[in-house]
């Protein structure tokens, strides 16, 4: 019998039991589903969180004040200190260096008020951070000297002052009570798992200092970025970097109390933890493939039994043992593939429904489901449907034609 | 053609013996049976004679215990199950008392049944078309079993027992599910495919108005034949 034939046949006794059927492919549909939704998840919650840190830029590092491991009396990250690093002497890698004060305000305008993030930054911020601007310009090199009283507004910022996201330049807002002329509106970069960045607001360097983020040393900044030549010289830029700022800081033989973090080091973390959900996901998927499984060999089990009569007549007309492993085996590989393909399509329903929820909550995860996860899905539910389904097909091509023909 | 090419079945010395725990059956004790191609056999017992496991023996479903099966000159009692289920595909056709048709398959389909098993690759429905209008049914090709009357479905088993062109027609109880007057037509029909179709029957019954219309009875009692001459 041909293999076509027997898929067929499989197909119309499946079909005959409907309800049968559509329960036992349950826990592969659940299996299935569980595994798709999930690889779709964590792969879209993965892009998102590497495609904001690759939004910055890759050749960007980020220097805070205090050690990886912690150390007494850290001593603050200065001006001198972006200054030394910006020396193309003493570190050939490094491109630029901005330097840059946080904190947070008070912003009102007209009744609104709301408290946002404000960064405190020179007038290189943009082109180092790779931070686009929607409308109005940035602050420069004259803002900066003249201690300026103004302000570029993140779109949340500005929706929840004017409920507007463009149109603003030359308003005036309220920081702390004081008076900000608005120059210039950021572009919007969407939510983000660690930092809203639409959620902020920046002001000159100097003018931060003076008005609104006091610090006991008055050259003190919170995080230098750092832009490198390339990517490539990421490496030697973090070496150039922790040679001066040892020097600097004194402590060429103790712990650094400063840390370089790097893009790398950020995606790696952030896969790590996706990894872990995976994994712990992963599990969860393959316990329920395994009962999906079990319920598919019990119900092939019982099918062997009930038509132990067929399987008589079958070989009395001339089927071979083959014949009747390959009938039985076609339909649990059916079912499981069915259950397989029903499971794609609902595991795409539930990452799309995850996805539309973290959007309303701000946070953007595009489910995506790879062409790899579909396929692994469905070899998967074709291993199950062989492994489960051998053993009760077997059965059914071992008994005795004399035997099946007598039974009851 | 000699005297042995013209021999369908040319069984010799057959036992059989069932192992049931601890106590061993002799189903067959020595039986021999020789059948000549062509010929109308009927075969009657008591429940418990052997008939029966003769039959499978006969039909190739099972083997025998010692002895020798030569089917149409062919050494059977030492193949193998694969082997077997060639012989059983190509040479003997089936006929139960209870049908065994499958449910959920049309007439046509269970009549395609057995070609779906052969090599024969001639055109499937044709030769199951020509099968069931043989035997009356060609206006019935599409009706599922439950369609059908008992005569018709025993007819529909009929038309698959000879839709591979067999050499012989093996039928347990063939009337043995239906009313006298079907059962007649049955018979009638059968006898009817032996003379144009050439087939060898073999048929099984306790009810001597079936065996009777054969040309020659074997009767068996207590795993050996009774009488009836062993040609």
């Amino acid at each position: 019998m041909s293999l076509w034939q027997a898929f067929i046949e499989a197909l119309e006794s499946l079909l005959a039991n409907k309800l049968r059927s559509a329960l036992t492919i349950l826990g592969i549909v659940i299996g299935v589903a569980a595994v798709i939704a999930m690889l779709a998840i964590g792969a879209g919650a993965e892009n998102t969180i590497t495609g904001e840190i690759q939004g910055v830029g890759t050749n960007l590092l980020f220097v805070i004040q205090g050690g990886f491991n912690e150390v007494r009396n850290p001593k603050p990250l200065t001006l001198g200190d972006a200054e030394a690093i910006n020396d193309p002497f003493a570190a050939p890698s490094v491109a630029g260096v901005s330097s840059a004060l946080r904190g947070t305000v008070e912003i009102s305008k007209a009744g609104e008020t709301t408290r946002t993030t404000v960064l405190g930054v020179t007038a290189n911020y943009n082109e180092i951070t790779n931070t686009d601007i929607r409308e109005g310009e940035f602050i420069n090199e004259n803002q900066i000297l003249g201690r300026s009283s103004v302000i570029l507004l993140g779109t949340d910022v500005a929706e929840d002052l004017f409920g507007a996201k463009s149109g603003l330049v030359g308003e005036t807002v309220r920081v702390e009570g004081q008076n900000f002329r608005v120059i210039g509106v950021l572009e919007e970069k969407g939510g983000s798992a660690f930092a809203n960045q639409d959620d902020q607001v920046l002001v000159p360097l100097t003018t931060a200092q003076i008005r609104l983020i006091r610090r006991s040393n008055r050259d003190q900044v919170d995080v230098l970025y750092v832009q490198t030549q390339s990517a490539e010289v990421i490496p030697q830029a973090k070496q150039e970097i922790s040679q001066i700022l040892r020097k600097r800081h004194r402590t060429e033989l103790g712990e650094d109390d400063f840390t370089i973090v790097s893009q790398e080091d950020m995606i790696s973390v952030a896969s790590s933890i996706t990894n872990v959900l995976t994994i712990f996901l992963g599990g969860i998927a393959a316990i329920s493939l395994l009962v999906g499984g079990i319920g598919i060999m019990n119900i092939m089990l019982v099918s062997v039994v009930e038509r132990t009569r067929e399987i008589g007549l079958r070989k009395a007309l001339g089927a071979k043992k083959l014949d009747i492993l390959i009938q039985f085996l076609a339909e649990s590989l059916l079912l499981s593939l069915v259950g397989g393909l029903v499971g794609i399509g609902f595991g795409w329903v539930i990452s799309t429904v995850v996805g539309q929820i973290a959007a309303a909550n701000d946070v953007s995860i595009n489910p995506v489901i790879s062409l790899q996860s579909v396929l692994l899905a469905t070899l998967f539910s074709i291993a199950v449907g062989l492994f489960f389904g051998i053993y009760p097909a077997n059965r059914a091509a071992s008994l005795q034609p004399v035997e099946a023909l007598r039974y009851e | 053609m000699t005297e042995k090419n013209n021999l369908i079945v040319d069984a010799r010395d057959l036992t059989k013996v069932y192992t049931m725990g601890e106590v061993k059956v002799h189903a067959l004790r020595g039986l021999s049976v020789r059948i000549k191609r062509g010929e109308v056999v009927g075969v009657m017992g008591p429940s418990g004679s052997g008939k029966s496991t003769l039959m499978n023996i006969l039909g190739c479903l099972d083997r025998p215990t010692s002895g020798e099966y030569y089917l149409e000159g062919e050494s059977v009692a030492e193949m193998t199950d694969n082997q077997l289920a060639d012989i059983r595909n190509q040479k003997v056709g089936f006929v139960f008392q209870t049908f065994n048709l499958l449910p959920r398959a049309t007439a046509l389909a269970n009549v395609v049944l057995p070609l779906r098993y052969s090599d024969n690759h001639d055109d499937h429905q044709a030769l199951a078309k020509k099968a069931l209008e043989s035997v009356g049914l060609g206006d019935r090709m599409s009706h599922r079993p439950n369609e059908l009357s008992g005569g018709q479905q025993q007819r529909v088993a009929i038309a698959r027992a000879i839709v591979n062109d067999p050499a012989m027609v093996m039928a347990d109880e063939p009337t043995g599910n239906l009313d006298t007057k079907t059962g007649d037509e049955v018979m009638e029909l059968l006898l009817k495919l032996n003379e144009e179709l050439g087939t060898t029957l073999i048929i099984v019954s306790h009810d001597p108005e079936i065996v009777n219309q054969t040309e020659r009875i074997v009767h068996i009692l207590d795993g050996r034949i009774e009488d009836g001459e062993v040609s």
